[in-house]
């Protein structure tokens, strides 16, 4: 039986190189097929009707007129009359047409009464919504009371962050397709191949089995994607409708932002006890959360911190608003801004370095303490903390303040289960065939690392297949856990393909296949390495069946852990008459175990801490108190960051001893965690106050200022 | 009496009233016909629909046909009629420039061109940009330096980068930001792009030949 590990660094051909990403020639060519570009023979337009009110009776829906119009080829009520309306957007009916024009005009010929409801989207008081903040939930730990009272210094701060959206450039959607009665073809924009065949089977009463769904691209997902949705389901509705002639629905972008993603707010009062010299003993909370009707969870505070004595309280706020998604990193960049928020503002009232303040508590971090050390050192020198970094509130004159901002974060991110079949065919090529998807995180690339560096063969000698659930069975992309699964299944296919392939080649080189080895696209024996077959000839040796393994995770061998630590740092300027918070520079550095594509690893950063610029500094979901609606359904005034935005990024990945043993550790989520508390700290270090509320906006800037006492007091 | 009234359908003579009149065909209906001109403040107008008009185009050297409905953009026309479906919709309302292509040498949003505003004018979109299989400098330089993710803005990306470095061969890391600053991604990959443009730039002034 081989043994289930990565190689040696002096080992590896591939892994843990800067590798390209094997299907970027498709993207850049436009070639590369997103749900959204699958353009079916015969294909209909779907669209649907949502609902205009947060929260309704529906009375009544007259299809007719659209049922008259021509080129409309069917017509379903989603929600029938009687029913309650839950959100703004919420869908109720849906068509399927010849062409996009008609399916619009259908779906604006469609009329529903609605008997008005009191609705509620309020997320930031649980005092102003009555009865939906449901009771709070309390807990303990060690004894907070009498930390306190010995604690040597206190300090109460307000943090929050409201609520965001996913926006996905390719928004939510599918084709759906019957061939006959019984097989359902789904093309689908999803995070989870793998699963929703299942999922659809209940609603549409049809076998799994009968249900094939594939994805060759997907245009960002973040969370919101594992589906199907009320959508997909409807849109195989409307397919049997019309005799099985494929429907495509893909949101239009004002539903993508108001139902197809969320992240939760987060608000809460911190009280933090200390000692003089910077230790925390005590930790006192009250927060709240939404996330649509089903409330809002509390998120994990103290963060990565776990202070002895904790007294925690949350409430979950109900809202008439589409529900939560999780959203990378799940509950994370809102822990670690309370928490990390509090720690800065504990530091300043102390007038002690954070870098310092943070030092002192962080074992309180645990079993990742001396990751963190070593994190916090190297991002200092990134970015030049102990030079750089002054008191809070920046003294210089001139309305431009400078500030420096950190944070630490962590994450699990073990690997999901994950099967896949690695064949080697008799002419020396290689496929590796999974059920799985790639977000655009590299995964395709990351398969053919595994299996050419097991195998000591070139890169574009292996054939990856994924995207489709005729393949083996792979979990679903969330929680940072998909290139842990992908990468052992595959290594651990590999390896066994591998010792299959040796016991064919073994006589011809008159040796046990225990003593051979893949080197350097041969097989050779390790005992004797002037005895070899080149890879082509050793695989000529297979005869005409090829060998086809299956790979698993969870298997054995520790190829994939659970549990990360990195750091950040952030420079800002801060114009204290107009309010901009401008980005300087960020750092990242990061810890990951073993890496398997530093290229893609770094973009990974580059990326979360792109998205956490957005979410720190523009992002908001605005909710209209009176009517429920989002305000913002659209990217004029939802914002994300522009190339302009972003500042300087510099990335650092932890690798080699300490880190590579390990195994594979997932990376989607970490470094999108903590950018929030960097910015938010770093704005207070500029200018002197805790603007207590994300997005960072110039009116949440000012009103910050105001409240101290005005823009010119801003230095003291 | 209105100019809509005084319509003439070109070269039959008829009224438009008078000619739905007599084939009793309904405005909801689409049917295709081609333009009619009509005089606004004594000039010729152009006045298309309303049911399906043909429309020739002229799309990366090659002309296409189709018969769309006045109202459709290029972008949907790209996608939908001639599957040329690497300009993607996503904002679908001139914010995020994932639908980008070039019309007579100008970037253009084409979620907000009507595909009867494209006739007679040169369009090149992202698959025209690659010589037979060979790649653009700018489409290697965007894979070396990794300037794509999940790759849905990609294809709006490079053609927004193709045409700002036709214009600006040699630009600085700030005309970078400023030029390319009508492109959103969500991914986070302008860390990429920018080192893609700049190794793009530097390719050009290498003498390459860079199409």
């Amino acid at each position: 039986m081989a043994d289930y590990k990565w190689p040696e660094a002096e080992k590896r051909t591939h892994l843990g190189k800067s590798i390209s990403r094997i299907d970027g020639a498709d993207k850049v060519s436009g070639r590369a097929k997103y749900t959204y570009d699958i353009n079916r023979p015969g294909m209909l337009y779907g669209k649907v009707v949502r609902s205009k009110y947060a929260r309704a009776k529906i009375v009544s829906i007259d299809t007719s007129a659209a049922e008259k119009m021509a080129g409309v080829k069917a017509v379903h009520v989603i929600i029938e009359p009687g029913s309650e309306i839950r959100w703004a957007g919420e869908e109720i009916v849906a068509v399927a047409a010849v062409d996009e024009p008609t399916a619009e005009d259908a779906a604006r010929a469609i009329k529903i009464k609605y008997e008005k409801l009191a609705h509620n989207v309020i997320d930031t008081d649980p005092k102003a919504v009555g009865d939906n903040a449901r009771p709070p939930s309390e807990q303990t730990v060690g004894d907070a009371d009498k930390a306190f009272k010995e604690a040597e210094v206190t300090v109460e701060g307000f943090y929050g962050l409201t609520s965001i959206t996913h926006c996905c450039l390719e928004s939510h959607g599918s084709i759906t397709e019957w061939e006959g009665d019984k097989n359902l073809l789904v093309h689908i924009s999803t995070q989870a191949v793998s699963q929703i065949a299942g999922q659809l089977a209940g609603p549409l009463e049809t076998p799994a089995g009968n249900i094939r769904v594939k994805q060759d691209h997907i245009g960002g997902g973040f969370g919101s994607k594992f589906g199907p949705d009320r959508w997909d389901i409807t849109g195989a509705r409307l397919s049997k409708k019309a005799g099985g002639k494929p429907v495509k629905i893909m949101l239009e972008r004002d539903a993508e932002l108001m139902v197809a993603g969320m992240r939760p707010p987060a608000y809460a009062r911190v009280k933090l006890g200390a000692m003089k010299d910077g230790r925390v003993v005590a930790w006192e909370s009250e927060s709240w959360s939404s996330g649509g009707l089903g409330g809002g969870g509390s998120p994990p505070i103290p963060y990565v911190f776990v202070v002895p004595n904790q007294k925690r309280k949350h409430t979950a706020i109900a809202t008439n608003v589409g529900s939560a998604r999780a959203w990378r990193a799940p509950a994370h960049p809102q822990a670690c801004l309370i928490t990390m928020g509090a720690l800065e503002d504990l530091a300043a009232k102390l007038n002690m370095d954070p870098y310092d303040l943070f030092l002192k508590n962080i074992d309180l971090t645990g079993a990742r303490a001396d990751v963190y050390r070593e994190e916090m050192k190297i991002a200092a020198d990134l970015i030049g903390w102990k030079a750089k970094w002054h008191p809070r509130g920046d003294k210089n004159a001139g309305p431009v303040k400078r500030g420096l901002g950190l944070s630490i974060h962590t994450w699990g991110g073990g690997g999901h289960a994950s099967d896949c079949d690695i064949t080697i065919q008799p002419d020396g090529s290689v496929e590796v065939k999974m059920g799985t998807q790639d977000l655009g995180v590299g995964t395709r690339t990351a398969l053919r690392i595994v299996a050419a560096d097991t195998f000591a063969i070139p890169l574009d000698s292996v054939n990856v297949l994924i995207g489709d659930n005729r393949y083996p069975a792979s979990g679903g992309s969330g929680g940072s856990t998909t290139i842990g699964g992908i990468s052992a299944s595959t290594r651990r296919g590999s390896l066994d393909a591998l010792d299959a392939l040796f016991a064919k080649v073994a006589p011809s080189l008159g040796a046990q296949p225990a003593d051979l080895e893949a080197f350097q696209g041969t097989i050779r024996v390790k005992s004797d390495p002037s005895k070899s077959v080149t890879w082509k000839q050793a695989c000529a040796k297979i005869g005409a069946t090829p060998i086809t393994v299956r790979g698993k995770n969870p298997g054995p061998g520790t190829l994939t852990s659970s549990g990360v630590g990195g750091v950040q740092m952030a420079d800002v300027s801060v114009d204290v008459e107009t309010g901009i918070v401008k980005i300087n520079k960020i750092v990242a550095v990061q810890d990951c175990g073993l890496v398997v594509n530093k290229k893609l690893a770094e973009s990974q950063c580059y990326g979360a801490l792109i998205m956490g610029v957005a979410y720190s500094l523009y992002e908001e979901k605005v909710m209209d108190v009176k009517t429920g609606r989002m305000l913002n359904p659209n990217m004029e005034f939802y914002k994300l960051a522009g190339i302009a935005d972003i500042g300087e990024l510099v990335v650092h990945m932890m690798t080699g001893k300490g880190y590579d043993e390990r195994g594979v550790i997932g990376l989607g989520e970490p470094p999108v965690v903590s950018p929030g508390a960097v910015i938010s700290n770093a704005v207070a270090n500029a200018i002197g106050v805790r603007v207590p509320t994300l997005p960072l906006t110039p009116d949440r800037v000012l009103e910050a200022l105001e409240k101290k006492g005005g823009t010119n007091n801003a230095s003291i | 009496m209105s100019d809509d009234e005084k319509v003439k359908e070109k070269g039959s003579g008829l009224s438009r009233r008078t000619f739905l009149k007599a084939s009793g065909i309904s405005l909801s209906v689409p049917l295709v016909m081609g333009h009619r001109v009509v005089k606004v403040a004594g000039a010729p107008v152009k006045v298309f629909g309303p049911g399906k008009v043909p429309v020739s185009l002229l799309i990366n050297g090659k002309k296409y046909q189709a018969t769309v409905e006045p109202r459709v953009t290029l972008l949907e026309a790209l996608r939908h009629e001639l599957d040329l479906t690497g300009a993607k919709r996503v904002c679908d309302r001139g914010t995020c420039g994932a639908c980008t292509v070039i019309v007579d040498g100008k970037l253009v949003y084409s979620c907000s061109m009507l595909a009867i505003e494209g006739e007679g004018k040169a369009i090149t979109t992202v698959e025209g940009l690659m010589q037979g299989d060979r790649l653009h400098p700018l489409q290697q330089a965007f894979i070396d330096n990794d300037a794509q993710q999940c790759g849905f803005c990609t294809p709006g990306f490079v053609v927004a980068c193709k045409a700002f470095l036709d214009k600006n061969p040699n630009p600085t890391a700030e005309e970078i930001n400023k030029g390319l600053g009508g492109n959103l991604c969500r991914c986070g990959t302008y860390v990429g792009v920018r080192a893609a443009v700049a190794q793009a730039a530097k390719g050009r002034r290498g003498g390459r030949r860079n199409g």
